[in-house]
């Protein structure tokens, strides 16, 4: 164990330009970014790039097909829904949803995981009995059901549903930092601080955190792809915002119900979960090969 | 590799710690489970009988301390919004997700294995790039996503599959258990056995793709690993096809860490039931979860999520024995 830590502590010691430069060089970095800056794009520039009022209704076009199928009415590319609505109007300012809550809610688990994490893996003793039977007891519950029931309890809402992500989630990053401090901490350089006389507080925040950086960027990349996802089921469920802003877990609840009158008003927002996941776990991938020097040898 | 007492007493503290947690949220935040199940006209002492009738007029300690007695006396309480015994819902219900589960998780180990096997027996092939891409996607995405993409194939461009329910509601046969799945093929009806399997197929397999995916990855690397080693080597030498090299020797030792992981993400694989069985109304205990959460019915969530934690700890400890089991170093001591 201690030999497999050596180097990736030697290796953890790249600079910030080298650590940037060895992400740009994973490709996988750069699909998923790329994506999900064309999400970003998508979500800001909304009002001016889609097409239509996503809430706009027009009974007379309930659910007219996209362009490229017969019976398609102009200006509504990828067709309407049951009340009239332009589909791809409604997926793009989906998006906005979607990555406020990624990145917020993702964010927000790390802060959480990553603190107790540290203090778990750095502390031990009591702190870290209490902490790790905490993670255990919450991964005991289904993910999906303990989000519902939070957000039940507290109120439909995009705050519940941040709140929610990260008061569950916050275990997946406590587990991996609490185990890569412990790792850490058992290297040289720990001991070496040690002797120099450096306070435990700037061990930790200072030698220890630094190494543990790498994973916890992964993690998070990674989380926010499973953000993605829960936020839409809460959507689907029908717990997340209220019905008049468009999301892609609401229209995708929408197109189950509509899907013998228009299979296109669940393809799309379906198609951008999938690729908004699938770009997520890219750039986690990607992330963790890049500044993991064991892996990228 | 801790006792089997402290285990136990591990669990137990496990799912007191699940009890509390879902006591004490279900009653400090605001909202009034007697509300929603009132018609409007209801005087105030309607509304006070009806509380003290499911016990909700006492304190915190006081209503936690009569429901933990109850449990112990296998008294779960009665749904408010069913108006039946939690016990006998669940006990209703259960089987039905502990089939699909099951299912599921029988499709991925084979699925899983079958692929990792093919992978190795083809070696540095042009198919293992292909392979290792295939299956990252089927790693990244998530069940809620593989059930649309299975209601498109199976329900839109081919549609040969029912899109909800466990059995066709026109077949009228009468189940002694609630195991419909175990029970029909048991009973040698074929005709309602391959009904109660055709409405199985996409929620099995939205949920075991996902963890075949897994299974693929991990025991694919432990058996990479385990065919360089000397006693795969020597085998070798002596003749042995690479099949049985591989489905003989290899496995033995690849087995162990491919355990480990299946069995954590089988527990994950039971918290899906919940989205999976929604989408297509499979009558299980997590598509009811849903609803008992949305009518607010206490005793009946505290009943499920009691159940769903016991479910995890149990899966938990079966892994924990299997790889006593498969793996003679941790045996002893």
């Amino acid at each position: 164990m201690a030999d497999a830590a050596i180097p990736a502590r030697v290796g953890a010691g790249l600079g910030r330009f080298e650590a940037l430069g060895a992400c740009l060089a994973e490709p996988k970095v750069v699909i998923g970014s790329g994506f999900i800056l064309f999400l970003l794009v998508l979500a800001i520039g909304a009002p001016w790039i889609a097409p239509k009022d996503p809430l706009e209704q027009d009974v007379i076009l309930g659910a007219t097909p996209p362009a490229w199928m017969a019976g398609a009415e102009p200006g509504h590319w990828l067709g309407t829904d049951d009340l009239g609505r332009d589909v791809l109007s409604r997926v793009i300012y989906g998006s906005r949803v979607a990555l406020t809550v990624a990145f917020v809610a993702a964010t927000l688990a790390a802060l959480l995981g990553a603190a107790l994490g540290l203090l778990a893996g750095w502390r031990r003793g009591w702190v870290d009995a209490v902490v790790s039977r905490a993670v255990e007891i919450w991964m005991a519950f289904p993910p999906v059901l303990l989000s519902i029931l939070l957000v039940a309890v507290v109120g439909a809402g995009v705050g519940s549903v941040i709140a929610a992500i990260a008061i569950i989630d916050w275990t997946r990053f406590c587990r991996v930092v609490r185990a890569e401090t412990i790792n850490q901490a058992s290297c040289d350089y720990v001991t070496a601080a040690r002797a120099v006389g450096f306070s435990r507080t700037r061990i930790l925040m200072r030698e220890i955190f630094p190494n543990v950086l790498p994973v916890l960027i992964a993690l998070v990349s990674l989380e926010m792809g499973i953000a993605v996802i829960v936020e839409a089921i809460l959507s689907f469920v029908g717990l997340s915002v209220s019905s008049d802003t468009p999301t892609w877990g609401g229209m995708i609840a929408q197109g189950r119900q509509l899907i013998h009158q228009g299979s296109w008003i669940l393809a799309a927002p379906l198609l951008m979960l999938f690729l908004t996941v699938l770009a997520f776990n890219l750039l986690g991938e990607g992330l963790r090969r890049a500044l993991d020097p064991v892996l990228r040898r | 590799m801790a006792g089997a007492p402290y285990r136990l007493a591990m669990a137990a503290i496990t799912l007191v710690g699940v009890a509390i947690i879902v006591f004490v949220l279900l009653r400090v935040v605001p909202g009034d489970p007697i509300a929603m199940m009132i018609s409007p006209g209801a005087s105030p002492a309607d509304i006070a009988a009806l509380r003290a009738h499911y016990g909700l007029d006492a304190s915190l300690p006081v209503q936690f301390a009569v429901w933990a007695k109850n449990l112990l006396h296998g008294d779960f309480g009665t749904s408010i919004s069913l108006h039946r015994d939690v016990i006998s819902v669940l006990a209703e219900r259960l089987p039905a997700t502990l089939e699909l589960a099951l299912a599921a998780l029988v499709l991925a180990v084979l699925l899983g294995g079958a692929i990792a096997i093919f992978a190795v027996l083809m070696g540095d092939s042009v198919l293992s790039p292909l392979i290792d891409t295939v299956n990252g996607l089927f790693l990244a995405v998530p069940d809620f996503i593989w059930a649309f993409v299975l209601v498109f194939i199976f329900g839109v461009f081919a549609p040969v599959l029912p899109l909800s329910g466990r059995i066709d509601p026109s077949i009228e046969v009468d189940f002694v258990t609630p195991f419909y799945l175990i029970e029909s093929l048991i009973t040698l009806r074929f005709a309602v056995f391959l009904d109660v399997l055709r409405h199985m197929i996409m929620p099995t397999l939205a949920l075991g793709i996902p963890l075949a995916a897994v299974i693929t990855r991990v025991l694919k690397e432990s058996l990479r690993e385990a065919m360089v080693q000397d006693y795969v080597l020597l085998a070798q030498l002596k003749g042995m096809s690479k099949l049985r090299l591989v489905t003989q020797e290899a496995l033995r030792n690849a087995i162990a860490p491919t355990l480990a992981l299946t069995g954590v993400q089988f527990t994950f694989l039971i918290g899906g039931t919940v989205i999976v069985e929604r989408i297509f109304s499979y009558p299980g205990i997590g598509n009811m979860a849903i609803d008992a959460v949305i009518n607010r019915d206490l005793p009946l969530i505290q009943g499920l999520t009691l159940v769903f934690g016991a479910l995890f700890i149990v899966v938990n400890m079966i892994v924990d024995f299997m790889a006593m089991k498969t793996n003679p170093r941790l045996r002893h001591g």
